[in-house]
């Protein structure tokens, strides 16, 4: 036995934000796993008093990456608030604003954050890593190049639908501020055609639909190997040879508030995953704690919540992050657990015993193939001259909550308005519930119990190993804390 | 050609400029910057070097060991607690933004601040600004910021303000490729130190719904297709910006996709002292006037012009679609 040794990986880049993970290393293992979320800016606070209006305008600016979601999580809370439901045809179109934008997250994590690990000196010796670095060498690679460009052309669909991306005020409580038209229509289409056309030519090398209609584990190498070529592909022989499904072992319980809205109801399900199977959620026994956290302030449900930072930034403290727990549990969020808790047969079995780090990849990469033909779906059944907003009175009291599924996971707003105030608001953020701290009882956030048990190679600053679990996750550092 | 290197920090801000600069297009980000020998030495989104690899580029640049060309600053800087800066202690060197951002602007040949967050504290520094997130050369419209109003980087110049929230990705290697290229001096800055070549332009310029504006034809909700000026809140015959000569992601800006400028390349935009998407009135007149018209011209001109108004504007001002299209005449007719 070896005296155990610390590590502090920081500054951790690809991922959205500032992130700091502290490692105890034994025995060439991780140990123990402390996740810092280092930046506080107070977003809680900033929108204290307003008129919640402005939320609309304040909120999408906690995060350049998920803007959409925080717009649609703060639509939401608004119109509960009010009362409105809002336009049909409107659901629809925020519907593709905002699966839009979580396509255009999952290829950004996947081209720009997670593949380039992969094209490291680390793995100079692996029969994969030419073809890595010709693809993904950081900031040069020719499937980082594709991916930004694919990425930039599918975007055009915000400056048709939502003026800009990212930062629109064109989701609305009562639904969007533009109804697109006809000529929009087919613009959309042939935008997201053409998106579709990149992702079979140059990721899934193959048919959308065939890589949706996967069951399980073995069909999933079954394709692999039954096909030739793809950025996919080349992922999945990477991650065997890395041993990534060896990797990042979740908590096993998943979480997801249903995405996307519709008048037909959530095109991905609602609900908690727990010991295989999925269960009615409720958010009652919701409680943020921040026994670990820079924050002062008691345990307390989100409509009850505050943000009080600690200055002092006393210990046993180590994050400006609460840790949201569930009923005293935490859980895992993002593109897998929705599509666990969809209960898609791939997903199921890839995460049976709990996510690990190759299924967050796979299960991002399932719901791309999933979502592109509901998008084009939504695109068709467009109505052009069917209203897209109702309208409603501002409101002078009431509470609401905002629930979305931004492209890492659940987020929920939650807002309390009196005497046309806003008395309360409170956000909590996929990577808040992935990137917890410790609570009181000393339990680990999802990152830090998914870490514990990697490998750490002789000499590794910064081990490959924690790299790949933490960048699995997809985390956004600037919506954390907020 | 020579490297023009550029180190890329982000602090007290959101990402969505570097989100929104990745949206560059033809060519894109890569070839962009390629095409001016502009590297970037390091960047929290697109470099392989994490950890101690990269806090040793950081280091590298402040020691003067490597040349910093452009130091780009992505959000505000949080000086909180206390002054201390530690609301951001950039992770994995114990060492506050506040002082990281100190050190390396010192040594830079030119610094510039991205975003209206980086410039001037923007929606970081909203509401009671719990962080006490300033701009690296500005509070707010006050001059002094972080670094201070005598500072002046390398060049000679003072901090370089790429305002906007987010920033269009064309503001910002536009500026990188004029800098890496000797064209850009003091004389091309206006006076909140924004680039002339897209802060000359006002938002209004090029806007779709002009013809609602010129005939005082209004929106009067959002989703409307009329002018939002006079009870939206739409600020975009004061803003500075390119925006509708310009289009976002293909082809979109603000008052495109429906609803108002908020003048978010100023700073102090995000607290207007009102709601964001309503326009305040004194005896019913728009508080507000546009930039550069006299008071009484633009009240006689827009009395003049409301009762002018054809019924085709009138009509499709307050639709979310065009209800009255224009009249087909022959134009070769006297």
């Amino acid at each position: 036995m070896s005296d155990p040794t610390r590590l502090v990986a920081g500054p951790f880049n690809r991922v959205e934000g500032d992130l700091e993970i502290r490692l105890d290393v034994e025995d060439g293992q991780v140990r123990a796993a402390y996740a810092n979320s280092p930046l506080f800016r107070g977003f809680e606070r900033i929108l204290a008093g307003k008129d919640p209006r402005d939320a609309l305008t304040i909120t999408p600016r906690i995060c350049g990456i998920c803007s959409i979601s925080q717009s649609a999580a703060a639509a939401r809370a608004l119109a509960a608030a009010q009362g409105l439901a809002p336009a049909e045809a409107g659901l629809t179109a925020a519907a593709l604003i905002h699966g839009v934008e979580n396509l255009a997250d999952h290829l950004t994590h996947f081209a720009l954050f997670f593949m380039p690990d992969f094209a490291k000196p680390a793995y100079a010796e692996e029969p994969w890593h030419a073809r890595m670095l010709e693809r993904f060498a950081a900031g040069r690679g020719s499937g980082v190049r594709a991916a930004l460009e694919a990425r930039a052309q599918l975007l055009h669909v915000m400056g048709i639908l939502a003026g800009k991306w990212p930062h629109t005020l064109a989701i609305q409580p009562g639904g969007v501020t533009k109804a697109p038209d006809a000529r929009d229509r087919v613009r959309i289409l042939a935008t997201l055609r053409a998106f579709r056309g990149y992702l079979e030519r140059e990721v899934f090398a193959g048919p959308l639909e065939a890589f949706a209609e996967l069951s399980d584990g073995q069909a999933l190498e079954s394709w692999r190997r039954g096909g030739q070529g793809g950025d996919l592909r080349l992922f999945l022989e990477a991650a065997q040879g890395v041993g990534l499904a060896q990797l990042g072992r979740g908590p096993a319980r998943f979480m997801s508030y249903g995405a996307y809205e519709t008048a037909d109801g959530p095109l991905f399900a609602r609900g908690l995953f727990v010991k295989g199977r999925r269960r009615a959620l409720s958010l009652d026994g919701l409680v943020e704690e921040t026994a670990h956290s820079w924050m002062l302030g008691v345990p307390a449900h989100p409509y009850g919540g505050s943000t009080v930072p600690d200055g002092e930034m006393a210990e046993p403290a180590y994050s400006w992050c609460k840790a949201p727990r569930l009923d005293g549990q935490t859980v895992e969020v993002g593109a897998l657990a929705r599509q666990v808790v969809d209960g898609h047969p791939l997903a199921l079995d890839l995460a049976a015993e709990g996510a690990d780090a190759r299924a967050r990849v796979v299960g991002r990469l399932l719901e791309v193939a999933r979502s592109v033909p509901t998008l084009e779906a939504w695109t068709a059944a467009l109505k052009p001259g069917e209203p897209y907003m109702r309208r409603g009175a501002p409101v002078s009291e009431g509470r609401g909550a905002g629930l979305v599924e931004a492209a890492r996971g659940a987020l929920g707003h939650w807002l309390v308005v009196e005497r046309g105030r806003i008395a309360n608001y409170q956000i909590v953020a996929p990577t808040t519930w992935n990137f917890s701290p410790r609570d009181a009882a000393g339990v680990p956030g999802p990152v830090e119990q998914a870490l514990v048990g990697a490998p750490v190679r002789p000499g590794e600053t910064t081990p490959i190993a924690v790299q790949h679990v933490v960048r699995s996750f997809d985390p956004c550092m600037v919506c954390t804390v907020h | 050609m020579a490297g023009y290197n550029v180190l890329w920090l982000q602090s007290a801000g959101c990402g969505g400029c570097t989100m929104s600069l990745l949206c560059a297009e033809n060519p894109g980000l890569l070839e962009t910057l390629e095409s001016f020998g502009i590297e970037l030495l390091w960047h929290p989104a697109v470099s392989a070097e994490t950890g101690p690899e990269a806090a040793a580029i950081l280091g590298a640049a402040a020691a003067g060991e490597v040349r910093l060309d452009a130091l780009c600053v992505e959000g505000a800087i949080a000086r909180g607690p206390n002054g201390t800066g530690r609301f951001h202690v950039l992770s994995g060197t114990g060492r506050p933004m506040l002082e990281w951002v100190r050190d390396l602007a010192a040594v830079a040949e030119d610094v510039i601040a991205v975003g209206s967050c980086a410039a001037f504290g923007g929606v970081t520094a909203a509401g009671a600004n719990p962080s006490d997130a300033a701009g690296l050369q500005y509070d707010g419209m006050l001059e002094g910021g972080v670094l201070g109003t005598d500072f002046r980087a390398r060049s000679g110049r003072p901090v370089i303000n790429v305002a906007g929230c987010p920033t269009h990705p064309n503001w910002v290697t536009e500026t990188l490729m004029l800098l890496a290229c000797g064209g850009l001096a003091v004389a091309d800055l206006d006076p909140y130190r924004r680039p002339r070549f897209y802060a000359d332009h006002l938002v209004h310029h090029g806007c779709p719904r002009n013809e609602f504006y010129e005939f005082k034809a209004s929106a009067e909700r959002l989703s409307d297709m009329g002018c939002m000026m006079e009870h939206l809140g739409c600020v975009g015959t004061q803003a500075h910006g390119d925006c509708n000569t310009r289009p976002w992601n293909g082809e979109g800006s603000c008052t495109r996709g429906g609803y108002p400028c908020i003048n978010c390349t100023a700073p102090e935009f995000e607290e207007p002292g009102r709601v964001f998407t309503e326009t305040p009135k004194v005896a019913g007149v728009p508080v507000g006037l546009p930039t550069d018209m006299p008071k009484a011209w633009f009240i006689a001109l827009a009395s003049l012009s409301k009762a002018a108004t054809p019924v085709r504007l009138r009509e499709n001002a307050i639709a979310d679609h065009i209800v009255t299209p224009p009249a087909v005449r022959d134009t070769t007719r006297r």
